[in-house]
């Protein structure tokens, strides 16, 4: 696992379309509900309770799905995955010689996007995480070799199939879709509040733990049937989120 | 999935189908025109983007096949503009939502331009030129090459004859400078030839030109500029 590949899957400069999008944070200040750090903070903890875990949980199941099938030959690395699938798939092609790397392949994971959008009532944010899920593949197709896995998946597996293809595990996926909830909001939270940067990353560096024990706790998860994963649901933001689609004036796409 | 069984994966509920020999290219030729010409329209709010797109809309409208994507920071305001203007088709006209940030979606985060402009292209099949307006931001705001081929910058009469001289990325580096609002010249007393002048003195070679939107409601040197650009690119297709 490379430590510096999970920054750059998780860094917010990766041009994945997410600086248009406030998590429903927007919403939810136009409601007079967060309108401060501490409102913030209640904000981020709850939504990496939510959708937060549920993000993780599927992330780290698009990636361990993946698991067992062969990277491209350039992409492959000595360390051997850290949570081993329990049946392994082989790999569409074998190799045939150094020219031809092994094709990659992905099982089937419209389940995964299925059950995704089960546990998102809201159509606006459905359309909100293909959308980026859509944009996050078109920066991973530049920078690693990404399976054929739809043209709009939701983000989450879209991000699970990009960590494997980027080498990385599991765990490191769920914790990329931990990050990723908390720091897409936070910093949506500095433009819409005003809020001191300073502050807000002091409370990203006290939430950070959190994001860790969520990711956890769903990687260790990773490998159950969808129906089994979190659909930890957070009633206001599907809310929000429909209200806030109908507004002819507003700064963020979701 | 059972890929281990055979040399390439098939749905189980694929529909039967059979392969060509190897050896044969089972795929159509690539069209003989290239993707379209990608034009962005820049500059500060207010310049009268909006208005160039409209304008070229009716100049360019039944000689090339054409697009628009709009970058709005707030609303889809400009979409909804063009649409009610009629200036071309609805299915012809995309909004893209830009988060407070309308540079970032044309310069550092591109892709959700890139999505307008490819569903754009999915729907209405091969396009001769897609125009994208940026979101008004200030002098310094510009498109990536990923997103586009060429760039246009407006800056206004009204904002001062200054404005050339000032600078900034997108007057400088443009590879067309309009100068609109000529009209309103003598009621805000800029200096046309000051701004000339200051023009060249920034962009060495690169062309800039004057306009009045109110006067000439085709924007006549900038269609022209584009149609020389169209013509240089599909020399056999057009
Ligand atoms: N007098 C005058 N007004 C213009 C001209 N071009 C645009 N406008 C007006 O300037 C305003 C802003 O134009 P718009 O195209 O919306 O600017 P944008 O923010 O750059 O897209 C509108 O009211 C236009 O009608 C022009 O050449 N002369
Ligand atoms: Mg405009």
């Amino acid at each position: 696992m490379s430590l510096a590949t999970l920054l750059l899957l998780a860094d917010g400069r990766l041009p994945s379309g997410g600086h248009a999008h406030s998590g429903g944070l927007e919403a939810q200040v136009s409601a007079g509900r967060v309108g401060d750090l501490d409102g913030l903070a209640g904000f981020l903890r709850g939504k990496l309770a939510t959708s937060g875990l549920v993000a993780a949980a599927f992330a780290a199941a698009a990636c361990h799905r993946t698991l067992g099938t062969s990277p491209p030959a350039h992409l492959a690395r000595a360390t051997p995955p850290a949570h081993p699938p329990r049946a392994t798939p082989q790999p569409a092609h074998p190799a045939r010689g150094d020219q031809t790397p092994p094709l990659y392949f992905v099982p089937d994971i419209s389940d995964l996007d299925q059950g995704l959008d089960a546990r998102t009532p809201s159509p606006a944010l459905r359309k909100a995480s293909r959308a980026q899920g859509r944009a996050l593949l078109r920066a991973g197709r530049a920078m690693w070799a990404i399976p054929e896995i739809g043209r709009e998946p939701h983000q989450p597996v879209a991000l699970g199939v990009l960590a494997r293809a980027a080498g990385l595990g599991p765990l490191e996926a769920a914790v990329a879709a931990a990050h990723g909830t908390v720091t897409g909001s936070a910093s949506a939270g500095v433009r819409l509040l005003g809020l001191d940067p300073y502050a807000v990353h002091g409370l990203l560096a006290r939430l950070a733990p959190d994001c860790d024990r969520v990711a956890a706790s769903a990687a260790a998860r990773a490998g159950d049937p969808v129906d089994e994963l979190p659909a930890a649901g957070a009633p206001l933001l599907d809310i929000g989120a429909e209200l806030h689609a109908t507004w002819e004036v507003r700064l963020f796409a979701s | 999935m059972h890929p281990d069984q055979h040399t390439h994966a098939h749905e189980a509920d694929e529909v039967p189908h059979t392969h060509p020999e190897p050896g044969v290219d089972p795929h159509l030729p690539l069209p003989d025109a290239p993707r379209a010409l990608r034009i962005g329209i820049g500059g500060p709010v207010g310049s009268g983007k909006t208005a160039l797109v409209a304008a070229l809309c009716r100049a360019l409208g039944d000689e090339l096949r054409l697009a628009v994507v709009t970058n709005d920071i707030y609303t889809t305001e400009d979409a909804d503009f063009l649409k009610r203007n009629g200036v071309l088709p609805v299915e012809r006209i995309r909004a893209v939502e830009t988060g407070c940030c309308p540079h970032t979606a044309i310069r550092d985060d591109i892709s959700a331009n890139l999505d307008a402009v490819e569903d754009l292209e999915d729907a209405l099949g091969p396009l001769d030129l897609v125009l994208v307006e940026s979101g008004g931001d200030n002098l310094t705001a510009t498109f990536s090459k990923g997103l586009i081929d060429q760039q246009i910058f407006v800056v206004d009469v009204a904002g001062g004859d200054k404005v050339p001289r000032k600078g900034g990325p997108g007057v400088t580096t443009a590879d067309l400078l309009v100068i609109n609002k000529t009209d309103l010249a003598p009621l805000v007393s800029a200096d046309l030839s000051v701004m000339d002048r200051d023009a060249k003195a920034r962009r060495g070679e690169l062309p800039t030109v004057f306009l009045s939107l109110v006067e000439d409601r085709a924007a006549t040197p900038v269609a022209d500029w584009i149609r020389s650009l169209v013509a240089a690119r599909v020399p056999a297709a057009r």
